[in-house]
């Protein structure tokens, strides 16, 4: 992801200058500003405009502090004090610290009685004017009105005038509300559409106290970025209407995921609570989302609650359906397997299986009859947009490439043609509905003598299988899966899958017991394990070893399906 | 980078059109006079770093062309000019001196800053209203009299306060206005 | 013996038979000091303006040979713009208006030489959108400079090419803070710019070098390069140097613009003995000497003025309003200052509650929304005084609209901030009782029409 700016993240080369932050003297890269600066010392200078991604406007004011430079004698050296210290002259007019780039000898102060002062007067002024909305706004819990206003402002308001008055509930696109009366102005959603997104649909209308942020009329803000405006937005103006209302965001237990909508797989926060998902923001990961996400992705996570979902296994034997307990089901899919020399068995693996279950497909595979077991994997291909969206809408078609389940999609007409010619007569279908998304007429599926899939929602592929497998969500399930780029990263479980549904690792282990290949694994870890001691390109590597950023594979990836 | 608009058609998320329509809604468009688009190019000229820069001069000339700014001039403008309506349309509400509703034919701008309102603006914007037969503002805080001859409209400071009370009929400055004056001046631009 | 005028700027304006066309102009000597500017090298009359001490006349008074100075023609890679700051909109000032109306070609000259000196090859006159004649006198002007060859390509027969155009504000006051005048100019809201980094003489202009300079400035440079600098700076008074235009507007019986060398006359001369004194045989009560944005000065105030004497010592003076010399140090020395050289005066039948609610509605209007303190303190302090002149004062509106002032000057993106914050400050400070009457509720204005501050009717509609 390339932002326009980086202010968190300076060159790496760039020189170290000495700065003085509260009377502490320590070395920092030139030019860094005070803001940034600040948060490397853990100090917090209360921001609202300024956004480390963002064009700096310095326009809510609510940053300023205190600035002075070395104290200089007669013949332009520095005065030191008797720790040998440069002395410090400091400036009387309080400056912004989003925009006060540190030079050689620079001294801040955060928290004097003057910047403390300067915020109180900020905070007085943002509030004026701003509505009593807290108890049905969406935003409170996480406000930084609402926060600042604690920390930072006074506890009454001399405020006895009228407030001015703005437009409420204005529909300004597909996803997005926009509430003008609590907008503090601070621009950064129209900096972002601009800047990052290439977007130019909102700006400012009227002036002084009746500025309106305003999408131009006919017009609409719904880019596919639009939400992480919502994010920015330090109040509730811009709220996203999936989640409006749907829940207080301090019951929002927090997990940290990946999104599995396309292959750059952006990192996220996942916002649940007990078994429900109720959003999905992005998490800050510079190597490959940054700040941000795409709608898309942001907004795909709600077929995981679809009244469609998967939650009990069931055998079917004729038109008669049978709900099974897994330790029954387990034992009758290996028993059928087994009726079929390899030749006669083919897989349907999925690029959206993780690495864990990927590999366990493949030992299955190989107890199964190895490559004369014909598979391949559903290739599923939209337009990148140079943003973030890859042109792979799968999220780990490198991690079924690795485990050599994949051939490109090229084998799937071979595969259909084998099954129409009675050549193949059992199937094994991961997390894919043939009929809709590969395009495959139910006529095929008539043929064979035994479907088993493990998936999550009902589809036409699965009211013919002969074994419905209920499998997990990406929000249910640990796991890895590597993104387009080549990165190895993490998913954690937020939520429990419903009913009797059940993560696919340990599906995909019992099977592959049941069909004699046990071999002692019983946690994700030694899934993980296992798969890193046979695969080279994760030699060396651990589940835990990811951590929650990711890491980039060594060994060389295959590169077609890469991003962009 | 590519737009990001152009998203996935197989996807759930329908992008309508980002150009917005010129449609019949905005009221009966406007053919140009002869010269117009000579006139805009030309001013365009002006600016030969960015184009951007011709904004308001073409806002001037659309206004001096058709009296106000029309959701078609502002998509006109942007258009011309390589940029989006949210862009001409900014301008529009932030410089006073644009408007975008038609207004009385005659327009009075009294100074009511300082200078004049010692000499006595507020009585003279009061009588303009009153002869002029003006309802109540409008949301530029322009009042037109009904039958839209005259627009009244009180302005900030206009560089003349040594011969206060001034005012702008039109294009025109006139200094020193004592209200017998500005009955002789309404008679004049009848 | 009044104090005479220096017509310098003035010298042919109103003069009966001048015109504003070229011919006349060129009659009465117009271009010469162009033609010989062009014999000089840009830095030799870049060192002319420096030794000149010549201070801008827009309103903050900065060296202008500093100004330029900052230009470095050898580090820079960029083109260098120009501005001329015709906004002219300062409550109280009408000086530049004279100038671009009577004699626009004094602001070309002086602009084409400034443009030379600094290697300027296209520059641009920002005028205030009303000014539409003037707009139309200047376009006028610079058709006929370049039929001369005073303008265009290869000007005068050398190898120096300067395009000039005009181009119209729309209404906005603050169009003449130089970086919401180069927003405006780029064709975008008149924000201002964060200093630093958008310093114009760095990030101008199409984030190039720009000079912005105001009308006066730019026609003093003509007379500056006609006489030397040197000579230029004997007129005045040591850092105070030149001709000063001054706009005498409100409560005096001949209001109007003069011209006389910075310094050499007092406040009492100008009013009493230029202007007539006060209007109707009143009494002064107040006056605002720099435009509305100058701390207001009280009659019967007494200031401490520190001035060097010939022989180089300091003394200390105390002197009244009328005392004060008009000039960039000593009306600093009185706590404001000369600004735009607008001067407004109150007589002593003036409610100052009510001019002060006439001045916020105006910093109020004008506020561009940007940054915080000024877009929500000005609404609010106009607010707190529209309620004190509709009688519906509350005991602590004073200390409300001096701290709520407090917490603006300083703070803002630009100096609007201080703008809109020195008027409130100084009215609340100098003028105790008349606020602490509003603001017991006594002084109910309902009655009233044609005051200076809004009608209870309207302040309440408004708000
Ligand atoms: C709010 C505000 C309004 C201003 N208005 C004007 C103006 O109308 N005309 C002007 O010449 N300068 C104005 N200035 C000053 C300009 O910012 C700038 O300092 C000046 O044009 C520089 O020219 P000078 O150095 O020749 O004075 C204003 C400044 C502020 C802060
Ligand atoms: S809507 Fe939010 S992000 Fe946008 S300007 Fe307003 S407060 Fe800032
Ligand atoms: S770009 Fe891809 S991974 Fe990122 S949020 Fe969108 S769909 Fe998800
Ligand atoms: S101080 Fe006022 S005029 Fe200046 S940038 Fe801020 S809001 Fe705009
Ligand atoms: S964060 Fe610095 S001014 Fe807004
Ligand atoms: S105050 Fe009216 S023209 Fe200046």
């Amino acid at each position: 992801m390339k932002n326009p700016f980086n202010h968190d993240h300076p060159p790496a080369d760039t020189p170290l200058v000495n700065v003085q932050i509260d009377g502490v003297w320590t070395q920092m890269p030139k030019g860094l500003n005070a803001v940034e600066a600040a948060r490397r010392v853990g100090k917090f200078i209360p921001h609202y405009c300024y956004h480390p991604k963002l064009a700096i406007v310095g326009n809510c004011r609510m940053c300023l502090i205190e600035t002075g430079g070395p104290k200089m004698d007669a013949s332009r050296a520095p005065v030191l004090d008797a720790s040998g210290k440069p002395e410090i002259n400091w400036v009387p007019r309080p400056a912004i610290g989003c925009a006060t780039n540190l030079t050689e000898g620079m001294a801040i102060r955060t928290d004097s009685p003057l910047v403390q002062e300067c915020r109180r007067g900020v905070m007085e002024f943002l509030l004026i004017n701003h509505p009593l909305d807290c108890p049905i706004c969406d935003q409170a819990g996480e406000c930084k009105l609402q926060e600042y206003s604690v920390q930072y402002g006074n506890d009454h308001s001399r405020f006895v005038e009228e407030k001015v008055k703005k437009p409420k509930r204005v529909d300004i696109g597909e996803r997005i509300v926009l509430d003008d009366e609590r907008c503090i102005m601070c621009s950064r959603c129209i900096r972002f559409a601009k800047d990052t997104v290439h977007d130019d649909v909102l700006g400012f209308t009227e002036r002084g106290s009746h500025t309106t942020l305003a999408v131009h009329p006919g017009q609409r803000f719904d880019n596919n970025y639009s939400l992480n405006t919502v994010d920015i937005c330090p109040v509730g103006a811009l709220t996203s209407k999936d989640f409006r209302f749907q829940m207080r965001v301090w019951f929002l237990k927090e997990t940290k995921g990946i999104c599995t909508n396309c292959a750059t797989g952006c990192n996220t926060i996942i916002g649940s609570r007990e078994s429900t998902l109720y959003r999905m923001t992005p998490r800050e990961n510079e190597a490959v989302n940054s700040e941000w996400m795409c709608d898309q992705g942001r907004l795909g996570f709600h077929y995981i609650h679809d009244p469609k979902r998967l939650t009990q296994p069931i055998a079917r034997h004729g038109p008669e359906t049978t709900p099974l307990a897994w330790s029954e089901i387990i034992p009758q899919v290996a028993e059928r397997l087994r009726q079929f020399v390899p030749e006669q068995i083919g897989i349907v693996a999925s690029g959206r299986l993780t690495n864990e279950e990927a590999f366990l497909v493949a030992e299955i595979r190989r107890v199964l009859g190895g490559d004369s077991v014909l598979t391949d994997y559903v290739p599923r291909f939209g337009r990148a947009d140079g943003i973030l969206r890859s042109a792979d809408l799968n999220p780990n078609t490198h991690g079924v490439t690795l485990m050599g389940l994949s051939n490109g999609g090229a084998s799937l007409a071979d595969l259909r043609r084998s099954i129409d010619a009675g050549q193949i007569r059992a199937l094994v279908v991961l997390h894919e509905d043939l009929t809709a998304e590969a395009g495959w007429d139910g006529a095929t599926l008539q043929k064979l003598d035994l479907l088993v899939t493990l998936g999550l929602l009902q589809n036409p592929t699965t009211d013919r299988a002969d074994f419905i497998l209920p499998g997990a969500s990406f929000a249910e399930k640990r796991g890895s899966m590597i993104n387009g780029a080549g990165r190895l990263q993490r998913l954690n479980r937020a939520i429990p899958s419903p009913g009797q549904a059940w993560d696919d690792w340990q599906i995909l282990l019992r099977l592959k017991e049941a069909l004699g290949g046990g071999n002692g694994l019983h946690t994700i870890e030694e899934v993980f394990k296992a798969m890193a001691a046979q695969v080279p390109a994760f030699a060396g590597l651990t589940l835990s070893r990811i951590g929650d950023l990711g890491i980039e594979l060594e060994a060389a990836m295959p590169k077609e399906t890469a991003t962009e | 980078m590519s737009n990001p608009r152009a998203v996935d058609p197989a996807t759930q998320l329908v992008e309508p059109e980002h150009a917005f329509p010129v449609s019949e809604a905005h009221g009966a468009l406007v053919t140009f006079p002869t010269g117009f688009e000579a006139k805009c190019d030309e001013l365009i000229t002006h600016y030969p770093v960015s184009k951007r820069s011709a904004s308001l001069p073409l806002l001037h000339l659309w206004q001096e062309t058709f009296g106000h700014i029309s959701p078609q001039g502002i998509e006109w403008i942007a258009a011309k000019l390589d940029l989006q309506p949210i862009n001409i349309l900014e301008l529009v509400t932030f410089y006073p001196m644009f408007r975008q509703h038609p207004i009385g034919r005659i327009q009075i701008k009294v100074c009511r800053t300082l200078s004049c309102a010692l000499a006595g603006s507020y009585k003279l914007c009061d009588h303009f209203r009153e002869r002029c037969g003006t309802a109540t503002s409008d949301a530029h805080g322009i009042a037109s009299s009904p039958e839209g001859k005259y627009a009244v409209e009180f302005v900030e400071c206009i560089a003349s306060c040594g011969t206060a009370p001034v005012i702008m009929i039109n294009d025109d400055f006139h200094e020193a206005v004592t209200l017998q004056r500005a009955d002789e001046l309404l008679g004049k631009y009848d | 013996m009044p104090v005479q005028e220096r017509r310098l700027i003035l010298a042919n304006i109103d003069r009966d038979g001048y015109t504003p066309d070229i011919d006349c102009y060129l009659r009465n000597g117009g271009y010469a000091d162009l033609k010989k500017a062009l014999t000089l090298d840009g830095p030799a009359i870049v060192a002319e303006v420096k030794t000149s001490q010549l201070r801008g006349r827009g309103g903050a008074g900065f060296s202008c040979g500093m100004k330029w100075g900052f230009i470095d023609p050898k580090k820079n890679t960029k083109p260098v713009y120009l501005i001329c700051n015709a906004d002219e909109s300062e409550p109280g000032t009408f000086k530049d208006r004279q100038i671009i109306y009577k004699d626009p070609h004094q602001l070309l000259e002086g602009m084409i030489i400034a443009c030379y000196a600094n290697n300027v090859h296209l520059a641009y006159i920002y005028i205030r959108g009303e000014f539409v004649l003037g707009a139309q006198i200047l376009e006028k002007a610079i058709a006929e400079a370049k039929t001369e060859g005073f303008l265009g390509k290869a000007i005068n027969g050398t190898g120096y090419d300067l395009e000039i155009y005009v181009h119209r504000g729309a209404g906005a006051y603050i169009c003449g803070e130089e970086t919401g005048l180069i927003e405006s100019l780029e064709g975008k809201r008149a924000y201002p710019r964060i200093k630093p980094p958008y310093f114009p003489a760095v990030l101008g202009l199409y984030m190039c070098p720009t000079i912005v300079n105001n009308v006066e400035t730019l026609c003093n440079i003509k007379h500056i390069v006609r006489m030397g600098g040197a000579e230029f700076a004997k007129i005045g008074k040591p850092n105070n140097t030149g001709t000063r235009l001054l706009c005498v507007s409100g409560d005096v019986e001949k209001p109007g613009y003069f011209e006389f060398e910075v310094g050499a006359l007092t406040m009492g001369e100008l009013i009493n003995d230029v202007c007539g004194g006060i209007k109707g045989g009143r009494k002064l009560k107040a006056i605002i000497p720099g435009g509305s944005s100058a701390k207001v000065l009280r009659a019967g105030e007494r200031y401490k003025i520190k001035s060097k004497k010939p022989d180089g010592t300091m003394e200390e003076k105390e002197i009244g309003l009328l005392d004060i010399t008009l000039d960039f140090d000593t009306l600093a020395a009185a706590g404001s200052m000369a600004g735009s050289g607008g001067i407004i005066v109150m007589d002593e039948t003036r409610d100052m509650v009510e001019c002060l609610a006439n001045i916020n509605t105006f910093y109020a209007h004008e506020s561009c929304g940007q940054c915080t303190p000024c877009r929500e303190g000005s609404l609010w302090m106009k607010k707190v005084t529209d309620r004190l002149v509709a009688g519906e004062g509350l005991p602590g509106d004073p200390k409300l609209l001096k701290t709520v002032a407090d917490n603006i000057a300083g703070r803002t993106i630009c100096a609007f901030g201080e703008a809109c914050a020195w008027p409130v400050q100084s009215f609340v400070a100098k003028f105790p009782e008349e606020f602490a009457k509003h603001a017991e509720g006594k002084v109910a204005t309902a009655a009233r029409k044609g005051t200076v501050a809004q009608e209870p009717s309207k302040a309440m509609e408004a708000a």
